[in-house]
């Protein structure tokens, strides 16, 4: 188990290797991928219970991440967690490998294929609801952004899951406030989130989706029984490099040299505290 | 909530039919219902999904016998998918069950994403599938499914004939580890002969040269009544090729068909682009090239004219007059 200190010395690694990621690539989603990091790590380091070696055991929890196009985040991750080489990761977006821009069962550790928004939560709801009927005991985790649940199908699934009282099943969302045209507010506001997540019959919980301990409380268990938790987690788009910060052009931007070098000097800067204290 | 319908089949078929021996059996959906529940009666991992539907799924008396392996989701179609996905790739055998036209249109990225792309193992079933709903209009009916799923990788499609290949499709669907579509009727439908069902194949209904009828789903009778008629009143010998499977489609025995008969007609209750038929001429031409006389029966690319499932059969000649005529013509040619 990693300390609070090692957590968030983890969290600027996986933003150095995200960068350099996607800078290799020549694409990916820069902001989205920076905005969970926290979430990600959390969740692969402190709360699900599921490694390369248990990947295929029907009581694994799961984690679908519905906004897929963050993938950069998830493969940095799972590369950490053991489930492949991170060197594979040079190939992403390349010619006949599997690490496409969007999550596929094709990259070990990756539970469901995602990408067009509005599937995780329905997919996680019978996910949920399986678990349920057999009486098993894992739990269920989907990443959402703000900006997907425009979608429709994430209301279905929100009424279903509330209807079976699927209290092993928790949808997280990365509510950034940002999407690809802009604030999400002025092109589709989903507020007030927790009222009608709250209506629908969901335990809500809103935490700062940057700060590792209320993330990892958060997630520890179901927020109440026999409801489904919703964890709004607000975050910052572009989290961790001061330009990306806030920028909607970061969404899907490629940093160049010039941008990538003085990102990884933002974060390495960063580095220094924590790592003192590694020792 | 079907309007009252005119008899599938004209007197003059009947009594071509009482010729044949053929009896009338029950609609193909009461035969999925009562076999699924035969089926997950012995297997608790079969597990029904439906979208307010188990009435028109007949599928109230396995509700009432197994309510623990039935999950309700209410109208919504979109979740119906997304929750049968989730629930099979935790290892349920799930039976997602909705009509045709909402099951195929309103969910088909559902279909193509979490069931096809992320190869869970659900069959998908649609019901009151092609015109069944005839009188309703063209919200209800599902000319599409065929053509929109011919074209999703990772994903088979049965059209049963009769209530044997009915029972024989959701017997293979329940061991089946890939997804598969199932599309059912509600007309009672009169039994084949040749009673052989294996997933992939055809099933050669009746012998001969002269033309052949290669028909799926419910418009396979109307082509043997068709054959029958035509060895009778013009000495020809039609075959009929049941196509159980529309994919994968059984091509050698549609190349055959195509290189022994002097003629070919499909028949299908689908629109006449990208169905049973355009897989047929994409097979033989990609064969060894066809220079033979070849015709697509369907409903064609227009408004379909309001009506019942007969009536609408009728009007474009998916009948055994309809069909014999069909036949008659492309041999003058
Ligand atoms: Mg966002």
């Amino acid at each position: 188990m990693y300390t609070d200190r090692q957590l968030a010395y983890k969290s600027l690694q996986y933003r150095r290797e995200i960068l350099s990621v996607i800078k290799r690539a020549g694409a990916g989603h820069t902001g989205g991928s920076l905005s969970c990091t926290d979430i990600l790590n959390v969740l692969y380091n402190r709360v699900l219970r599921v490694t390369p070696e248990t990947f295929s055991s029907p009581t694994r929890d799961r984690y679908v991440q519905s906004k897929g196009h963050s993938v950069e985040a998830l493969f940095v991750v799972l590369a950490d967690q053991g489930f492949f080489p991170s060197k594979e990761l040079e190939t992403l977006c390349q010619y006949g490998s599997h690490f496409v821009g969007h999550p596929t069962r094709k990259v070990p550790g990756v539970e469901q294929n995602t990408g067009a928004l509005g599937h995780g939560l329905p997919i996680c709801t019978g996910m949920a609801l399986g678990g349920k009927m057999d009486g098993a005991d894992f739990r269920v985790f989907t990443l959402l952004g703000d900006g997907e649940l425009a979608e429709g199908s994430n209301w279905e699934a929100a009424l279903a899951a509330a209807h079976y009282g699927l209290d092993n099943l928790t949808a997280i969302v990365d509510c950034n406030a940002l999407q690809i045209t802009g604030p999400t507010r002025e092109v589709m506001s989903t507020e007030p989130l927790i009222e009608k997540f709250a209506a629908f019959g969901w335990a809500v919980r809103t935490v700062d989706g940057h700060d590792l301990g209320e993330l990892s409380a958060a997630f520890a268990k179901p927020l109440a029984l026999g409801q489904p938790s919703l964890v709004i987690a607000r975050t910052t788009k572009g989290k961790g490099v001061s330009f990306m910060e806030n920028q909607v052009g970061w969404h899907h931007r490629v940093p160049n040299e010039e941008e990538l070098a003085q990102a990884l000097r933002e974060i390495d800067d960063a580095l220094e505290l924590p790592s003192e204290a590694e020792g | 909530m079907s309007a009252p319908a005119p008899p599938i089949h004209s007197v003059a078929a009947q009594t071509v039919a009482a010729k044949l021996g053929l009896k009338l059996g029950r609609p193909n959906l009461e035969v999925f219902a009562s076999t699924l529940l035969e089926l997950a009666s012995a297997d608790e991992s079969i597990v029904v999904v439906t979208s307010d539907s188990r009435g028109s799924g007949k599928l109230v008396p396995f509700a009432k016998a197994l309510p623990k392996q039935i999950v309700e989701v209410g109208i919504a179609e979109q979740n119906l998918v997304g929750i049968a996905a989730g629930l099979a790739s935790v290892g349920k055998k799930v039976f997602a069950v909705s009509p045709a036209c909402f099951l195929t249109a309103r969910s088909f990225e559902q279909i193509k994403n979490d069931v096809a792309y992320s190869a869970n193992p659900v069959a998908l079933v649609g019901i009151s599938a092609g015109v069944s709903y005839g009188a309703l209009g063209s919200t209800h009916h599902s000319l599409h499914d065929l053509a929109a799923l011919r074209a999703v990788n990772n994903i088979s499609l049965v059209v049963p004939a009769d209530n044997f290949e009915a029972s024989e499709a959701v017997r293979c669907a329940a061991k089946f580890s890939a997804p598969v579509y199932l599309r059912f009727g509600k007309a009672p439908l009169y039994d084949l002969p040749e009673h052989k069902f294996e997933f992939g194949c055809s099933r050669l209904v009746r012998p001969g040269n002269d033309a052949a009828f290669i028909a799926t789903g419910e418009t396979v009778i109307h082509a043997l009544l068709a054959a029958q008629l035509l060895e009778e009143t013009d000495g020809l010998k039609c075959r009929v090729v049941s196509v159980p499977t529309v994919k994968p489609l059984d091509i050698d025995a549609v190349r055959d068909a195509a290189s022994v008969c002097g003629a070919v007609v499909t028949v299908e209750e689908h629109m006449v682009h990208g169905g049973l038929g355009e897989a047929c001429a994409s097979t033989i031409i990609q064969g060894n090239g066809y220079k033979g006389r070849f015709k697509i029966v369907g409903i064609p690319d227009e408004y379909t004219v309001p009506g019942s499932q007969a009536d609408i059969f009728h009007h474009y000649g998916i009948s055994m007059i309809g069909l014999a005529e069909t036949v008659r013509g492309l041999l003058k040619r």
